[in-house]
């Protein structure tokens, strides 16, 4: 054995720190584990910024007429959010529950009201660098966008919380390998046909009308209708995310389990 | 003495199903303040599952809970910086550092321990910055226990905190046990280990099938009969011996070769047995007069051995 070690207090002494100073600490800690995930990563800033310069400076892909940045930026911009609100949410808050994690921290002061918080605030944080990276890289590449920023800001927030949902339905109901396969599965379909990059108007009519109902497909189309042409509180958009968004959170609060 | 309904944890009558099987059946028990309660008993004697509903984890399905005199569920809140919980396994993210985890936790509470002073203590402090996936077993089993009793609580739960634990770890955690009840610390255990139960315990409450079959102080339930054990070769005559033995005496062979006997266990007791093995030219070896253990009781009560 090594020397004596060091004296401990164990009388009792307890008591929790307030609710805000808790939910920080829980989203620093979240932060910090998950851009230390390498997979994460990949995910989160390498494939938006792999797609958006791939197609944006070679002509691989027809995207129509107009500028070929205006139209891949706001696609890229929903995608980021697709991956961080829904497929890196649903995968890690799966394996949480899968290994008792989240278990264990209902057995903390924390919340669960508070550990939900703090996953909000740290999908959100995560956003705001993915936007950073990806509209620094877009501007490189002669990215013009106009529009008002408070429709822009508006679309993104009820795709986040759409795709969180949607996520924490998943990652609460289903097995954690189960999650896996599915939140990765969901993020390829939504990429190819939900009008990311690959236009929409490439597809049939019927099928057209019917994948400009999905959630990424309406973020994207929104965010290109103000960000490219310039309007402001997108209609058809906003209101099928905000279906999305009441359906994603009333069936998550209905059926997700913690154990 | 803590007046009865005031302990760290009441439990009355507690039932809990699970589909047609019966995990709880009717359990009742006190587990005074500042004293260490173990609950002992063979896997699936319904501990976890008891242990669990304390921790509001768990609804009974009919009974009375009681945890430091609040509702585990329903005065969740106020509870949980108050109660230190270990589980079995688990609980803790693979990608997460050990220490990070221990300093997240230990965040959440107003006067925490000194997170790298406790991982020194339980032997931690090089495996600090090691992802909880690389521990093993027996230092994620240290950890858990350290985030336990980070926050300074005055009830700690303990599910099976030294199952898996080589000597060393297992002497580290029984001492940090000690040490939280020698400073007022109420702790509730469970173990199927009856030498953990012996050595730590206040209170040993001995669980069966959802049931409580016995309780008491360690000395209490093993009281102070003997019993006499010896090897020799297999197949003596237990008929004939037993005769030349007070009536009420029992003698039994198990495995071959390993004789106990059961009897009030005085000097000429010794001298009728080793006389009756010298006139059949029988060679003892490991004679000895011990105590019943916990596991005795266990046996004798159930008909079960304790590690099943």
């Amino acid at each position: 054995m090594t020397a004596s070690p060091a004296p401990l207090d164990l009388a009792p002494a307890p008591g929790a720190v307030p609710l805000p100073r808790m939910v920080l600490a829980q989203t620093r800690y979240e932060l910090r584990t998950l851009l230390r995930n390498g997979e994460q990563l990949l995910l989160t800033l390498i494939i938006p910024v792999v797609l958006l310069t791939l197609f944006g400076t070679t002509s691989l892909l027809d995207v129509g007429g107009g500028r070929r940045v205006d139209f891949l930026a706001p696609g890229v911009l929903a995608l980021a959010v697709l991956s961080t609100a829904f497929t890196g949410q649903a995968i890690g808050t799966g394996f949480e529950r899968r290994y008792g994690v989240l278990k264990r921290l209902g057995a903390t002061p924390l919340p669960r009201g508070g550990l939900i918080a703090a996953k909000t605030l740290t999908v959100v944080a995560v956003e705001a660098l993915q936007a950073a990276v990806i509209c620094a890289v877009a501007l490189a590449l002669g990215w013009h966008p106009h529009g008002d920023p408070v429709s822009a800001l508006a679309l993104l927030v009820l795709g986040t919380a759409a795709f969180s949902g949607f996520g924490l339905l998943m990652a609460g109901t289903l097995r954690a390998e189960a999650t896996l396969a599915a939140a990765n599965l969901v993020y390829i379909l939504l990429l190819a046909v939900g009008g990311v990059v690959f236009p929409l108007d490439k597809f049939p009519g019927a099928v057209r009308s019917a994948l400009e109902l999905l959630p990424v497909a309406a973020l994207s189309d929104g965010l290109r209708q103000v960000l490219r042409d310039g309007a402001a509180f997108p209609g058809k958009p906003l209101l099928v995310l905000a279906v999305w968004t009441a359906a994603g959170l009333a069936l998550a609060a209905r059926f997700f389990r913690w154990e | 003495m803590t007046p009865p309904g005031d302990g760290a944890v009441e439990l009355g009558s507690l039932v809990k199903r699970y589909g047609t099987a019966t995990a709880v059946d009717g359990l009742s028990l006190s587990a005074a303040r500042g004293a260490v309660t173990a609950l002992l008993g063979p896997n699936g004697a319904g501990k976890t599952t008891t242990i669990e509903i304390c921790e509001g984890f768990r609804r009974a399905d009919a009974g009375t809970v009681r945890v430091l005199g609040l509702d585990p569920v329903a005065d969740a809140r106020a509870l949980k910086p108050r109660v230190g919980v270990m589980p079995q396994s688990g609980g803790v993210p693979g990608t997460a550092r050990a220490g990070e985890f221990l300093r997240l936790v230990a965040s959440f509470h107003s006067a925490p321990l000194d997170p790298g002073a406790l991982l020194a203590r339980l032997g931690l402090t090089e495996h600090a910055r090691t992802p909880f996936r690389r521990l093993s077993g027996g230092q994620r089993q240290r950890l858990s226990l350290a985030v336990a009793v980070v926050g300074r609580p005055e009830l700690v739960f303990l599910d099976e905190p030294t199952t898996g634990l080589d000597p060393q770890a297992r002497h580290a955690t029984w001492e940090l046990v000690e040490g939280l009840r020698a400073a007022g610390v109420s702790v509730v255990l469970t173990t199927h280990n009856m030498e953990e139960a012996e050595r730590l315990a206040d209170r040993v409450v001995i669980v069966d099938h959802g049931a409580v079959v016995a309780e008491g102080a360690p000395a209490e339930l093993t009281g102070a009969e003997r019993q006499l054990r010896f090897r020799a070769r297999p197949g003596l005559g237990l008929e004939e011996l037993l005769s030349a033995l007070p009536a009420g005496s029992a003698a039994k062979e198990s495995p071959a070769g390993h004789y106990l006997i059961e009897a009030d266990v005085r000097p000429e007791l010794l001298a009728t047995v080793t006389a009756w093995c010298a006139s059949h030219d029988v060679m003892t070896e490991d004679l000895r007069i011990e105590r019943r253990t916990l596991e005795d009781v266990f046996l004798e009560l159930t008909g079960r051995e304790l590690r099943s």
